[in-house]
């Protein structure tokens, strides 16, 4: 069924739904009985007033009745196909079923994107634990403690009569190891703890500033409109801020932002971005500037509706995150390395060569993808260039998005640890999530 | 003068516990508490078995286990490697650097002292079920 007729199957549905003849329903809008007919079984296109009508006739929004929302939920449908490992699924009657069970799809479409924000979620946590030093150093102390705590108390239940010098010494050290213990259990539970409130004691600086762009959403109005002379007030005044390194990496941020917004002033750059739909290199000819600002600058922009979806991750040499903006549906993990196939390492391999690929994320978001690396040190003989690479994200609307069947658009992941995409030549090692074939 | 293990190892309260289960089985201990002083200490001292812990300040065990191995004095002195971490890498890695046995914390006692005689004597120590649980082979 093609997905234009079926604003008629949903006509009927709700037609029926509503207990309304045929007939009444064509003469309250003045069209005859058997026009509505051919309209219902999907034989004759609506649209317009007559649309208009027709819901307001039912008493519904007119979006139920458009494609507009069915295109979402058919989206949604396509998304959890492309994921199913159901052999048998019927995947050519997605339209006959978004249009018949819409609520059951929105249903369907809800739990997909539940699964996928836990395992986004799952996916930040085991980052956590293979990553974090502070949890890595108390596990370390622990199998200490526990170590001599074993050997000691093995050593006076198997020798009774040991002498009194050594029982009291050791059941000193039994104490002692004990003691120890308990407090780096302690340590460990508040750790967690902090962790479940995102708080920020026992974490480096780069996250606290990551926690600080993210709080703000990585639009500062105060500098747009103040300049730099507002970014001491803003780093003092922020909560998440609370080491002097973190400090220190927030005014270096937050003088490169003010660099963008004075280069870049945000009112014609929105302006300009949207008039040539969010294309990087036509603002950087429009405002002859580079690449790498243009993208900050775009990531840059609030979310409004006219907007769509922007993230920014930017890496060294070494592939190491330096900057991440998570755009929604595109999980970037919080530590180690991406997905290796991203545009940001493929264009490590061509500093100042700009890379442009249309990426779809395993979760099922399609972006378009630009990445550049440029040399942050003066070129020089013998001098090995220090490269950053970034990579901006665009939110591509799926309804427009053709098949990635023809190879123009990449699959991708996030990282492998929790990407499920089989026979993936890039994979470095199992997802957890799911068994790859 | 009995034999003599050289325990490296920085934790006082499992230094204790060892030195005593060894002197009492007749060995004689000498301690090295840090890494960087930790070869010349095997090459001073010349034990029939060094104990050797992974996580050490200023040095690695694995570093410390591979400068042994190259030296003609030490390339065949038994090591046995005592660490809380017991990670697959980590053993695959004393491996490769030729580490002659491999004990993660926490071990059993009887285990660790019939592992270092029988490294002294040239040969595979025997384990009771109980014991094989912390022991891996080199």
């Amino acid at each position: 069924m093609p997905r234009r007729a079926l604003a008629g199957t949903r006509l009927r549905d709700r037609r029926l739904q509503a207990g309304v003849k045929q007939a009444d329903l064509a003469a309250k809008v003045g069209i005859s009985a058997s026009y509505l007919n051919l309209i219902e079984h999907n034989k004759r296109n609506i649209g317009g007033r007559l649309l208009n009508d027709l819901a307001d006739a039912l008493g519904v929004e007119q979006s139920l009745l458009s494609d507009g929302v069915q295109a979402s939920l058919l989206s949604a449908l396509q998304d959890i196909a492309a994921d199913s490992e159901v052999a048998d699924l019927e995947r050519d009657q997605i339209d006959e079923f978004a249009s018949r069970f819409p609520g059951w799809v929105a249903q369907l479409a809800l739990q997909h994107r539940r699964i996928a924000a836990l395992e986004q979620t799952v996916g930040g946590l085991n980052d956590r634990l293979t990553h974090d030093p502070f949890l890595s150093e108390k596990m370390h102390e622990v199998l200490a403690a526990v170590s001599a705590i074993r050997s000691t108390s093995s050593i006076l239940v198997a020798d009774p009569d040991i002498n009194a010098d050594w029982r009291h010494r050791f059941h000193s050290n039994i104490d002692t190891e004990s003691r120890r213990l308990a407090a780096t259990s302690e340590a460990m539970a508040a750790h967690f703890d902090r962790l479940g409130q995102r708080e920020r004691d026992f974490i480096a600086p780069p996250e606290e500033l990551a926690l600080f762009l993210e709080q703000n959403q990585y639009h500062f109005v105060e500098i747009e409109n103040g300049g730099p002379d507002m970014i001491d007030g803003l780093v003092k005044a922020a909560p998440s801020l609370r080491s002097a390194a973190a400090k220190d990496l927030a005014r270096e941020h937050l003088q490169s932002y003010a660099r963008d917004c004075a280069r870049l002033p945000i009112a014609p750059f929105r302006d300009a971005a949207i008039a040539c739909n969010f294309d990087p290199a036509a603002l950087a000819q429009q405002f002859q500037t580079d690449l790498p600002r243009v993208f900050r600058r775009l990531a840059h922009i609030p979310s409004s509706p006219d907007i769509p979806p922007i993230g920014l991750v930017s890496c060294d040499g070494a592939g190491a995150f330096r900057f991440r903006k998570q755009p929604p549906g595109f999980a970037l993990p919080l530590f180690g390395a991406g997905c290796a196939l991203w545009p940001l390492y493929a264009a490590l391999n061509t500093p100042s060569f700009a890379v442009a690929r249309r990426l779809r994320v395993s979760e099922g978001g399609v972006f378009q993808g630009y990445a550049i690396a440029t040399s942050e040190n003066p070129t020089q003989i013998g001098v090995t260039p220090v490269l950053t690479s970034w990579m901006l994200l665009v939110g591509v609307d799926q309804a427009m998005e053709q098949d990635e069947a023809d190879g123009s658009v990449l699959p991708v992941g996030s990282s492998c640890r929790v990407c499920t995409r089989k026979a993936c030549e890039a994979r470095r090692e199992p997802s957890i999530l799911q068994p790859v074939a | 003068m009995g034999r003599s293990v050289l325990l490296i190892e920085d934790e006082p309260n499992i230094i204790e516990a060892i030195s005593f289960l060894l002197e009492r089985d007749g060995w004689t201990v000498r301690i090295h508490s840090d890494g960087p002083g930790a070869v010349e200490a095997v090459t001073r001292t010349a034990p029939d078995v060094v104990i050797l812990d992974v996580m050490l300040p200023g040095r690695s065990g694995f570093d410390i286990l591979r400068d042994l191995r190259v030296s003609d004095q030490t390339k065949d002195l038994p090591v046995l490697m005592l660490t809380a971490r017991g990670q697959t890498k980590d053993r695959e890695l004393a491996r490769s650097y030729g580490v002659s046995k491999f004990m993660t914390k926490p071990f059993s006692n009887d285990e660790m002292v019939r592992t270092v005689r029988a490294l002294a004597d040239g040969c595979e120590p025997v384990l009771s079920d109980d014991d094989a649980q912390g022991t891996e082979p080199s």
